[in-house]
């Protein structure tokens, strides 16, 4: 036994050392991504100067009660309630619009999976359209197109519709969203494995529960994410409707800085729409991940 | 319809001539943004991709900013901010007036929208692409900068093509934007006649349709780039 030690321990290989390891240094990567990020803090840093300098914010050290801030917020006093109801208005605008073309876009879906060849064609040439023009485009045509047709509008009783910037936005931007819509919960419905099919006939389910318990379900999740995508883009697109008058958050700043040239307000504006928008994608991605949980391993 | 043929017709009262200098504009605009765009795109990949976190966390702030503002935004931005700010440079270096020219102002902004999403393009193309072509490359004593070029560009350029294609058509249709700052494109010229005529109907159709006629244009052109680089790869 003690032989059997001294064996071990007389033939004991000295470790080796581990290689030196070469300091990362300064490499062309770490000088451009260092300056990189230092230009964005003082941009940052920037931004925050001139918000302070158009509200005239004015750091007093050593006064009578040591520390102090003043401020003369003129421009918030007088426009910050109206971004606020302008924020609002988007919000509201997009889940309406949102809302609607999902509805709209369920039988846009069946029409455009259909084997009649009307129906098809029909679904396909408005998904076509949509998605080949532009949405400005789209919403120039319904809000002054319709008054082309206003004799006609006026007999049928829909004129005070279309002479309604706000109905007209809702409209355009429904109709823009739902024909997307209707690619997102095709593809997904489609890129189903045939074989999921196959099985639930095997079991002799018929069709309409198989399309209702197994492939919708499997089909909603694949297409989560392209929703939320489609969701930000909707937030994104309704600034456009500012154009037509109507006081979303882009309306809002852009009156605000027709009447005050002060550039402020667009930097309102864009910290508002980020904060929108990276809202959305953190809420996404909690929902994902509590509705996937049972896909991972 | 005689009357609608004369109002589209090339000639002093019809506005032909017009709609087809609007096109155009709004072609070259898409045009000359596209390569700024695809360059400032890869370099923002390449910096994604990279292993130093400094330069991915500042490829991040770069796209979330600008796939979180909306388009027309990031457009004033540019075009007023870059007002204001070169007349401020202007006046601190003593007088002198500049005004910010549309096309510019939009071919910036356009860049820089179309830039952060083509970054992602470029970049979901670099992860299809195997660790094993840069270990077979680096094995093969082939330098970092030509397997960049002759392995690494061909693949990521076959596998990105499809996602760039679309962000082409986005383009395209995002330079109707232009108009609300006053480029004379197809929106623009659309919105003249149909104030002029009171035809809107008509013209903002006829504008729809040209849209339409341009992202047919371009699909069939990128299916061909798109079989052009499937060439080399194996049939199946």
């Amino acid at each position: 036994m003690s032989m059997q030690n001294n064996y071990v321990s007389e033939n004991f290989i000295e470790s080796r050392k581990p290689p030196v390891l070469r300091s990362a240094g300064w490499s062309i990567a770490r000088v451009a991504g260092t300056a990189w990020l230092t230009a964005w803090i003082i941009s940052g840093l920037g931004i925050l100067w001139f918000l302070a300098y158009s509200n005239d914010v004015v750091f007093s050290f050593g006064g009578p009660d040591g520390f102090g801030v003043t401020a003369d917020p003129k421009f918030l006093e007088k426009y910050g309630p109206k971004l606020i109801s302008g924020f609002e208005t988007t919000l509201k605008l997009v889940a309406i619009s949102i809302g609607l073309g999902a509805l709209l876009s369920i039988p846009m879906t069946a029409m455009r999976m259909s084997k009649n060849r009307v129906l098809y064609s029909i679904a396909y040439g408005y998904v076509y359209f949509v998605r080949g023009t532009p949405l400005i485009a789209q919403i120039f045509l319904i809000y002054y197109g319709a008054g082309s047709f206003r004799p006609f509008l006026q007999d049928i009783n829909l004129w005070w519709f279309f002479r309604d910037a706000w109905y007209c936005a809702v409209l355009a931007l429904t109709l823009n969203t739902s024909a997307y819509q209707v690619e997102i919960l095709r593809g997904s419905i489609q890129n189903m494995p045939k074989g999921q099919w196959e099985a639930a006939a095997a079991l002799g389910l018929p069709k309409w529960l198989t399309f209702w318990k197994i492939i919708l379900p499997q089909a909603l999740i694949v297409s989560l994410r392209p929703y939320g995508n489609e969701i930000v883009l909707m937030i994104k697109g309704s600034a456009i409707v500012a154009i037509i008058t109507i006081l979303d958050l882009m309306g809002e700043t852009r009156r605000a800085f027709s009447r005050t040239y002060d550039f402020q307000s667009y930097i309102w504006a864009a910290i508002m729409y980020l904060i929108m928008v990276e809202t959305l994608r953190q809420i996404w991605e909690k929902i994902e991940q509590r509705l996937t949980r049972h896909l991972r391993r | 319809m005689e009357q609608i043929l004369e109002l589209l017709s090339f000639g002093p009262d019809g506005w032909g001539d017009q709609i087809l200098a609007g096109v155009t504009m709004t072609v070259s605009l898409a045009l000359a943004t596209l390569p700024i765009g695809l360059v400032v795109g890869f370099l923002i990949a390449l910096a994604k991709n990279s292993e130093e976190p400094s330069l991915r966390a500042a490829a991040n702030v770069y796209t979330t900013i600008f796939r979180g503002l909306p388009e027309l935004l990031t457009l004033f931005l540019v075009y007023y901010g870059g007002q204001i700010l070169i007349q401020q440079v202007l006046k601190f270096f003593g007088g002198g007036t500049f005004e910010v020219n549309a096309f510019l102002a939009g071919m910036i902004a356009l860049a820089l929208v179309f830039s952060s999403y083509a970054s992602e393009a470029f970049l979901s193309a670099f992860r299809g692409i195997s660790k094993g072509q840069y270990e077979g490359a680096y094995a093969l004593g082939i330098s970092r900068g030509l397997t960049m070029r002759l392995v690494i560009w061909p693949q990521l350029l076959r596998l990105s093509l499809p996602a760039l294609g679309n962000l082409w058509l986005i383009l395209l249709k995002e330079t109707a934007l232009v108009s609300i700052i006053g480029l004379a494109d197809i929106m623009r010229y659309s919105q003249m006649a149909s104030r002029t005529t009171k035809e809107p109907f008509l013209f903002f159709s006829v504008a729809c349709a040209i849209y339409l006629v341009l992202a047919v244009i371009s699909s069939s052109g990128l299916a061909r780039v798109e079989a052009w680089t499937r060439k080399g790869e194996a049939k199946r």
